[in-house]
């Protein structure tokens, strides 16, 4: 095989190191591409020269705020840092790799991520949408798990705004479209309006996979010999965006001249990648494995060189395009789906080849590592990039940008719900309960999750509408995880630092309703501009908090992601930082739905009432008030409770666990009640009682570390005694019935589970069919 | 007995099949599309998923796969075979089934737990069904609308050759609410829900006694491998 063909060949026009050598005062378009003046220079530092228009395209993209994190570095570091020895227990891998590993016993491990893909999915929702699910799934595969499921966290604008139904549309099919096609069960996630996300949808998507210990693949190019090999799709020029600046000056008359910005998927393509990938792990011929994702080649070159300390030569021409027109700057930028990057041994590349032949998977060897820190891209005979790999993949810029507490934040504080007018009679509270329920953020999201397979692969224990979506690894014992994904941004809007605990408090408590153990985090971090030192507030803020609570839970961060610049103009997005909890469950049919479905069981409602309805469901959409403080949550309790639960589970005593959350404990029985179609008698009189509140709070407070039980009969003794002796508080506030077809609430009204259903499950259909 | 399971570029419900076949008694023997060695099984299942990632008409080049091809001359010699939501459409572009299946009337992909009633349960993988019996099992499908020419549809009816038909829903627009189909021997049936996803308590649909606890699928291949025993 010849990678380089020594003969003197024409110049071909591309810019080379030799020209940048000759030629050090060419004008270059940094600005357009991105880039600071100092940052610039600090090129020019690094490089000794200028930069050749292919360098200066890897440095652009790899030091924009996406591939580097130069503004939010600094505060992530947290979450590295405030952890125990205890906390490290089951972490294979921490953050900074593709996605973090999590030891879940019986030789197996887990690895899960969750990435957010909002701009593509507001400029083309369809294609974003499922790009995003392409992207994280191909993290998972990095890490050489097989993908075992995927969720979707969404957040659009207003839903009767003219644009709302485009976006949700296209990102509903998109993900559709692809996780169907990949034959990943879609096992839960969240779906929330509000007016913030208009101009800004957050289309997040988590994928989780399984391997054994063994199985561990990491990104690094770390043996001097070993080939380095594209394989999958071919190159094109999707997704290239600002890189078409330097075509269009450096081809202006021939090339074409605007690139699309957002990616194109191939699902058929990723399956067939993915079983192809699993294939090559299990055979043992890939010593490191990378996936193309954003800045695509740049990336993936210097991140295996600089991840194994090694450098790397590049034949480029050897990359196999779809359209034969890209300038080698495209070529290093395309983001291009469904590619991964591999590093196999010289001797194993026999084998290599006829496992993707089997699997009709195209490759191209494009060089070979080599033991000298530097990272050659030659385009032909020409060289074209000549570079420390660690300058461009890991040593970018670091920002501490300017903080500034936010001018609107104290009287938005002060503006509590305190003022707002409670619920004057029984009629008016059961009016209002029936209001909220139907209200889109609280109704029936079937329309979405009917769109996703949620059975493929024989594995799935629970999905939505229940609190986490739960998958078995092991078909031999059931050994499996749990899931759950939470972040509340009118939360996080009133207090960034206790939204950031709240969203991690739920999503643990939404894990441990399951009867799993809460076992390690990630998140996806949605803000605004870093250049707005108000947004900045929010962001150190938020982390602060994610990070203090994971220290308090002990459970630790392994990975996650940082989307800025989600704003229209001056508006951002409320803070939205999405937290997912992973948790473990040694056998999955031990289980818990989210609603009763037995007769006569009693209901228990676990954790103490406040009068908490700042940022409350009741008050955003019966009184469209946003303001005061978030409810308060005490983590050392969380941590109680999440014991309870499993003890409870592991003894068999709980028949139904459902967290309560947004719309309080009114919502939470409705939706216990509506999961099996099975009524219930509550009375509140107890609660009103024991915590000193008035039915408004009793109904819609969302105050936390509240659970509902049901409980059979013949356990009641012993479930009493368990929260007695665990010191969690405990009121029995009703029974189940499994034959009125009502839910009825003592002193205020007699619903009837017909009424409920058609007000609750009609919404998303009468809003986008 | 050994039941074959073809997986195709794209198939998704491959490893599904395999254990519905296992949990039923049988032994799986998974089969690749490029090779006409059906390892001499004693049936076939053409499981769901999107083969060659469906971009041409549904299960068309699957039709033309060297396993198929195998398949469409062993299915004329009476060999059992059970085409399941993309494999009942690769039968249909085989011409192993009558009809077609056309996208979903709502243009949306439909993941829900579906009631069917067995019409026909004289064929190989009905069997073990009553007649008229109401089952559950999950639907999953893009493109699962079944159409037919009106003699096709009068022969179908007249034959007793509709296997199963939608109750209460018809969640695709399917002709004359068809779910499954089979062909006049009533060796090879073909139908859009997923028998193999409803074969284990704890992972199947919910029912009214307890949480996923519906393995109403499992008699599908309950069915075929007592046919075999017996023949």
């Amino acid at each position: 095989m010849k990678l380089f063909n020594s003969k003197k060949l024409e110049p071909s026009g591309v810019d080379t190191t030799d020209n940048a050598s000759t030629e050090p005062d060419k004008e270059q378009p940094w600005q357009e591409l991105g880039l600071k003046q100092d940052e610039y220079e600090e090129i020019k530092n690094i490089l000794g020269r200028r930069p050749t228009s292919s360098e200066l395209a890897m440095y652009s993209v790899m030091w924009s705020e996406h591939c580097s994190y130069k503004s939010s570095k600094i505060y992530l570091r947290q979450f590295g840092e405030k952890v125990t020895p205890e906390m490290k227990k089951y972490l294979m891998v921490g953050m900074g790799e593709n996605a973090g590993v999590v030891d879940i016993g019986e030789g197996l491990a887990v690895t899960f991520k969750v990435e957010s893909h909002n701009h593509p999915s507001f400029i083309e929702p369809f294609q974003g949408a499922a790009t995003g699910v392409g992207g994280i799934v191909r993290d998972i595969l990095s890490m050489g798990a097989r993908p075992i499921a995927i969720m979707d966290q969404l957040r659009f604008g207003a839903p009767n705004h003219p644009d709302t139904a485009r976006v949700v549309h296209g990102v509903v099919d998109g993900i559709s479209f692809y996780g169907n096609c990949l034959g990943l069960p879609n096992i839960g996630g969240e779906t929330v309006f509000d007016s913030v996300y208009q101009g800004n949808p957050l289309v997040n998507a988590l994928s989780i996979g399984s391997m054994k210990h063994e199985d561990l693949k990491l990104a690094k190019a770390s043996n001097p010999g070993d080939l380095v090999i594209l394989f999958g799709a071919r190159t094109g020029a999707d997704g290239i965006g600002g890189v078409s600046v330097l075509a269009s000056e450096t081809f202006e008359s021939t090339g074409p001249t605007k690139r699309p910005a957002v990616q194109v998927g191939d699902p058929f393509a990723e399956k067939v990648l993915i079983e192809c990938c699993l294939e090559l792990f299990h055979a043992g011929v890939v010593a490191g494995i990378q996936d193309l994702g954003g800045a695509g080649i740049s990336c993936a070159t210097s991140e295996l060189a600089s991840n194994g300390g090694k450098g790397m030569r590049v034949q480029l021409k050897n990359v196999l395009l779809r359209d034969e027109s890209l300038t080698p700057e495209e070529i290093l930028m395309s983001e291009s789906q469904e590619r991964m990057c591999a590093v196999v041994p010289k001797k194993r590349l026999k084998e290599f080849e006829s496992i993707v032949n089997k699997w009709e998977v195209e490759y191209s060897v494009l060089g070979d590592v080599i033991d000298e820190d530097r990272l050659y891209i030659n385009w032909g005979h020409e060289e074209i990039v000549n570079v420390p790999p660690r300058t461009v993949a890991h040593d970018g810029p670091v920002y501490e940008r300017p903080v500034a507490y936010p001018a609107y934040q104290n009287e938005l504080n002060e503006n509590s719900s305190a003022k707002l007018p409670r619920a004057k009679n029984a009629t008016e509270l059961a009016t209002q309960l029936m209001q909220l329920i139907a209200t889109p953020n609280q109704a029936d999201k079937s329309w979405i999750t009917a769109q996703y397979d949620k059975y493929v692969g024989g594995n799935t224990a629970l999905s939505m509408p229940d609190d986490s979506g739960m998958i078995r690894v092991s078909e031999e014992s059931g050994l499996g995880v749990a899931l759950a994904t939470d972040a509340n941004g009118k939360y996080a809007y009133l207090n960034p630092y206790e939204g950031a605990r709240l969203a991690l408090a739920e999503a643990y408590r939404n894990v441990a309703v399951t009867g799993a153990v809460p076992r390690a985090v990630t998140n996806c971090l949605n803000f605004g501009s870093p250049e707005n030192p108000e947004v900045m507030w929010q962001f150190k803020e938020a982390t602060a908090g994610l990070a203090d609570a994971c220290l308090e839970l002990g459970i630790p961060v392994t990975g996650g992601n940082v989307s800025f610049y989600n704003q229209s103009g001056d508006v951002a997005i409320y803070p939205t930082p999405v937290v997912g909890v992973l948790g473990v469950i040694d056998d999955v049919a031990r289980r818990i739905p989210s609603g009763w479905q037995d007769d006569g069981n009693n209901i228990y409602l676990l954790g103490a009432t406040y009068d908490e309805l700042d940022g409350s469901a009741w008050a955003k959409d019966i009184h469209d008030h946003l303001g005061g403080q978030p409810p308060k949550v005490d983590l050392a309790k969380e941590k109680l409770l999440a014991d309870l639960l499993h003890g409870a589970s592991i003894q068999g005593l709980i028949e139904s666990a459902h967290d309560l959350s947004e719309g309080g404990l009114g919502i939470a029985v409705l939706e216990a009640s509506l999961r099996f179609n099975v009524g219930a008698r509550i009375w509140l009189g107890d609660v009103l009682d024991r915590d000193g509140i008035d039915q408004t709070a009793a109904l819609f407070s969302e105050s936390q570390t509240r659970v509902l039980v049901s409980v059979g009969r013949e356990d009641d003794v012993k479930f009493q005694a368990l929260c007695d002796a665990r010191g969690v508080p405990c009121l029995r506030i009703g029974v189940t019935d499994a034959t009125s077809g009502l839910v009825e609430i003592k002193d205020i009204a007699d619903l009837k589970l017909d009424d409920i259903r058609q007000g609750w499950s009609g919404v998303m259909s009468g809003l986008f069919d | 007995m050994k039941i074959g399971v073809i997986t195709y570029p794209g198939t998704l419900d491959d490893r599904d099949a395999q254990r519905a076949i296992r949990l039923a008694g049988g032994t799986p023997v998974p089969l690749w599309h490029d090779d006409d060695d059906l390892k001499k099984v004693d049936a076939v299942v053409l499981p769901g998923g999107f083969s060659y990632g469906d971009y041409l008409r549904c299960g068309a080049i699957a039709a033309k796969a060297p396993a198929t091809k195998e398949v469409i001359r062993l299915a004329a010699k009476g060999l059992p075979v059970l085409g399941i939501c993309n494999g009942f459409q690769v039968l249909v572009e085989s011409h192993l089934l009558p009809g077609g299946l056309i996208r979903n009337e709502k243009q949306h992909f439909i993941c829900r737990d579906q009631k069917l009633r067995v019409e026909n349960n004289e064929t190989a993988w009905t069997s073990l069904f009553e007649k008229d019996q109401e089952i559950l099992i999950p639907l999953k499908n893009g493109e699962g609308g079944y159409i037919a020419t009106d003699d096709t549809l009068k022969m179908l009816e007249q034959e007793n050759r509709i296997a199963f038909r939608y109750v209460e829903n018809n969640p695709n627009g399917s002709m004359n609410d068809i779910a499954g189909i089979t062909n006049e021997r009533g060796n090879v049936v073909g139908l859009m829900p997923h028998p193999e996803h409803a074969v284990e308590a704890g992972f199947g649909p919910d029912t009214p006694t307890a949480m996923r606890s519906g393995i109403d699928g499992l008699l599908f291949f309950e069915s075929v491998l007592k046919m075999v025993v017996n023949s």
